[in-house]
């Protein structure tokens, strides 16, 4: 390639992705089909601005290979073995199950039997790549249902090594065994890959990390990102030399150096290159649907992606269903493990290369795949739009069928809200003996609680019939922890015109919230964050150097000047202009309180020679001595 | 200065401090203040303030405790003995109450001529407080700090009152000490060793060692 269609090569894909990803985020579509747009776009069957086949591969190829190789940096084996049982036990279930059933149904079809294991092994993987991205994206990489795609992906990637090892082994077994790429027997190439595998893990571990440190010693960044490249360049190459895939050459030395102390800076190092090149190989995901197949054999290709997907589907929804994950989550679980994945390309690619399957059926499998894999962020919109919001309904007709409060409670304290705040509440009423009546309307709360042995009830609070049920006319104390204020404001005067006898306990969520409860008679008010934050500001003067006691007395008077000040301004909270004004007085009031403060405690310090009993009283602010060192105020030498 | 009976004397002159960190568990400083309640339920005579109560954050209102103070003439400190001395919210409430320029030193003459009667409960019996038992000193050892702070506000310590073996009384008895504990506070100031009391020794403030530039009045 000569460097101006290098330079012009360059130009176009970078352009389509800084005009692509942003217009889809726009649309809200997410970057991976921007790209995979952009992709189509540039693409042979698109304006024809990338034509050439190979430049793509190798391009998109290299993507992938980065990839892996940081994929492989997360899987030090320690993490493996504490992840064991998620990723080996559903992983498992996963891959194994999807591919026997898709096996089956295939030989009932009356496919070929090698074709329909070599199908069904690669159609099972899923993309890591667009998995794990859209995780990220959605932030959902810490929850259950993202710790299950992590997990299941993991396996797919360690999986896919035995995959492709046994492609040569049933080319072996073929009737018509094929010359491999290289022209040498099948059972060779199998013996050498073999070979290659154990040479990199045994001289990698060996080899790899003085070599990383001979490097680093020598203190130039720049020739370690070199080196870093260099050494997943070297590791695809030497794959790539046996006939296996480069992507697997560098997952094996990601694996080899997670352990490694270079491990951060590895990462650090190629996550820029490998940003990039995944949304190239997104964008050569997009080129390479060959349209010409599609266009062959539009029923069987449409045919192949909804069985295959719904096959996937059906082991998803059956796994997510006994591992509990929640309902609403379990949309997005099935849809990024049913799609097809890049893994499957390297297999279908390997498989027709080892002359396992025929190139017509390769590229079929890999159009399916490609489809797939732009059709995932698709189904994600659609389930974001319309699988979720029914969801939520049938969970909450569901559950208002199920639990509904309906034998009466005559608990001495009813709790509304049964969120973060009601369940701190609860845990500590409960820790001392009391076993409060609790109302929710969040069926899923609510299902979660009741198998830690909580009387959780579904209700809406603001109905006056479910609070009499609840015990509201007999209950002493209705704790009022219910996070939306409309909500908590109608249950706070419907407490007050229907059961006088109820003191209630209420949580603000703002000082609007507060007021408007004030006005409601409710007295017992706590700001949900006012106690909290206020432990954190103690927590800054100590690291400032504050003594810890005089931190704490700090924020006690703090709390008390803040609560008192709210309290005054209580008959004007509706005058928006009263509000500021005051807003600014209350500030300077409490500056100049601690002000004064300070200058007392200094003036005492600096007489406290006096010799009186009073001058070494605790709690007093001292650390203001007047020297003008901030260096010295705080930590302070007392007798 | 005479503190002598004035029947004119305005109607609430008598102001109570508990100071019990674990009432709940308590038998006889219960009683007293159930006692204090059952003589005078509409709090017309004496103010109780339950500091434990008022403070469990130990974060005291020094401004309402002085305008208690202020309005009272007698001053009960009732608490149990805890490790020889006074429960630890009653000492913050001295460090903090009692402030130099307000109750004592310079210009602090808040509390001049008021009355500390201190009401101590022991858990255990008098014996033990002798050379012989448990405590080794007689309980009149532990008093010399309450009577020099009395003294320094220029107070007058009155005789204590002190209920030991708190924890072993029968109820009969309690009920006893209690109702008269109750009686004593209503009929005060119709007491006749009030007339007996001496002169209070004063303690000044050596001029010298004062500072020039002392903000008047600081807490």
């Amino acid at each position: 390639m000569e460097h101006t269609s290098w330079l012009s090569t360059a130009l176009i894909y970078l352009a389509a992705a800084v005009l692509a990803v942003p217009l889809a985020r726009l649309l809200g579509l997410g970057a991976i089909i921007g790209y995979l747009a952009a992709g189509i776009v540039i693409g042979p069957w698109g304006l024809k601005l990338v034509t050439d086949a190979q430049d793509i591969l190798h391009f998109a190829e290299f993507g992938v290979v980065l990839m892996l190789f940081l994929v492989g940096l997360e899987l030090e084996p320690r993490r493996l073995w504490t992840l064991r049982k998620p990723i080996f036990g559903w992983g498992s279930v996963q891959l194994f199950g999807s591919a026997a059933l898709m096996v089956g149904v295939g030989l009932l079809g009356g496919s070929d039997g090698r074709l329909a294991l070599v199908g069904a092994l690669g159609l099972a993987l899923s993309s890591t790549a667009i998995g794990l991205a859209v995780l990220a994206e959605r932030n959902l990489t810490p929850t259950t249902s993202g710790q299950s795609v992590l997990s299941v992906a993991l396996l797919q990637d360690v999986a896919a090594i035995p995959i492709l090892a046994l492609l040569p082994l049933l080319a072996v077994s073929a009737a018509t065994p094929a010359a491999s790429a290289d022209g040498t027997a099948p059972w060779l190439a199998a013996a050498k890959a073999i070979a290659v595998i154990a040479a990199i893990v045994f001289g990698g571990r060996l080899l790899l990390r003085p070599a990383l440190r001979w490097i680093a010693g020598s203190a130039t960044p720049e020739i370690f990102t070199a080196a870093s490249l260099l050494l997943v360049v070297a590791t695809a190459a030497l794959m790539q030399s046996v006939g296996l895939s480069m992507a697997l050459g560098a997952f094996l030395a990601g694996v080899l150096l997670a352990e490694s102390e270079y491990r951060r800076e590895l990462e650090t190092d190629l996550e820029p290159f490998k940003g990039l090149l995944l949304g190239l190989f997104f964008m050569a995901v997009g080129m390479t649907i060959d349209f010409a197949v599609v266009l062959q054999q539009p029923g069987l290709i449409a045919g192949l992606v909804i069985g295959f997907l719904g096959l996937k589907a059906l082991v998803l929804w059956g796994m997510a269903r006994v591992m509990r994950l929640p309902v609403l989550e379990r949309p997005v679980f099935i849809i990024l493990l049913a799609q097809g994945g890049e893994f499957g390309f390297v297999v279908f690619q390997a498989a027709a290369q080892a002359g396992v399957i025929s190139a017509s059926a390769s590229s079929l499998l890999v159009a399916t795949v490609a489809l797939s894999m732009l059709l995932s962020p698709l189904l994600l919109v659609i389930a974001d739009r319309v699988i979720t919001p029914r969801l939520q309904r049938s969970i909450r007709g569901q559950a208002t069928a199920v639990p509904e409060i309906s034998e009466p409670q005559d608990a001495p304290i009813v709790i509304a809200g049964f969120g973060r705040y009601g369940q701190i509440v609860g845990r500590m009423l409960f820790a001392n003996g009391l076993k409060p009546t609790v109302l929710d309307h969040d069926a899923e709360s609510i299902e979660a609680m009741r198998k830690f042995g909580w009387r959780v009830f579904y209700g809406d609070a603001t109905r006056l019939d479910l609070l009499r049920t609840a015990g509201a006319g007999t209950a002493r104390v209705l704790v009022l922890a219910i996070d939306d204020v409309g909500q908590s404001l109608k249950v706070a005067e419907i407490a007050r015109e229907h059961f006088p006898q109820l003191t209630v306990v209420a949580r603000a969520r703002n000082v609007q919230h507060y007021h408007a409860l004030r006005d409601l008679g409710v007295t017992l008010i706590e700001r949900e964050t006012l106690d909290s934050a206020l432990m954190s500001a103690r927590s800054v003067l100590e690291t400032m150097g504050w003594l810890p006691h005089q931190a704490r007395n700090l924020a006690l008077r703090f709390r008390r000047h803040t609560v008192g000040q709210i309290e005054a301004a209580a008959p004007h909270w509706r005058d928006e202009a009263w509000r500021v004004a005051n807003a600014r007085t209350a500030r300077r009031q409490l500056e100049e309180l601690f002000a004064q403060e300070r200058e007392e405690a200094r003036v005492r310090r600096r007489h406290q020679d006096w010799g009186g009993p009073g001058r070494e009283k605790p709690g007093h602010d001292e650390h203001a001595d007047g020297s003008g060192n901030a260096g010295e105020r705080a930590p302070m030498e007392r007798i | 200065m005479s503190s002598t009976v004035n029947p004119a004397a305005p109607a609430t002159d008598v102001l109570v401090l508990v100071a019990h960190p674990a009432l709940e568990q308590s038998r006889a400083n219960r009683r007293l203040m159930e006692a204090i309640r059952r003589a005078d339920p509409g709090s017309a005579r004496v103010v109780v303030r339950d500091l434990y109560a008022l403070y469990p954050d130990y974060l005291i209102d020094v401004d309402a405790e002085r305008s208690r103070l202020g309005a009272a003439r007698l001053v009960v400190w009732q608490h149990p003995v805890h490790w020889y001395g006074m429960p630890p919210l009653m000492k913050l409430w001295l460090d903090e109450v009692l402030g130099f320029g307000w109750a004592y030193g310079p210009g602090g003459r808040a509390l001049a001529d008021k009355q500390l009667w201190l009401v101590a409960t022991t858990g255990s019996p008098e014996e033990a407080y002798h050379p012989t038992g448990h405590n080794r000193y007689f309980f009149d050892a532990f008093l010399p700090p309450y009577e020099q702070t009395a003294t320094l506000c220029g107070m007058r310590f009155l005789e204590p009152l002190l209920v030991h073996g708190a924890h072993r009384m029968d109820d009969a008895e309690l009920d006893r000490q209690a109702t008269l504990y109750a009686q004593r506070l209503l009929s005060y100031p119709d007491w006749p060793e009030l007339a007996e009391l001496a002169e209070c020794p004063e303690c000044l403030v050596p001029e010298l060692a004062r500072p020039h530039d002392l903000a008047p009045g600081a807490p």
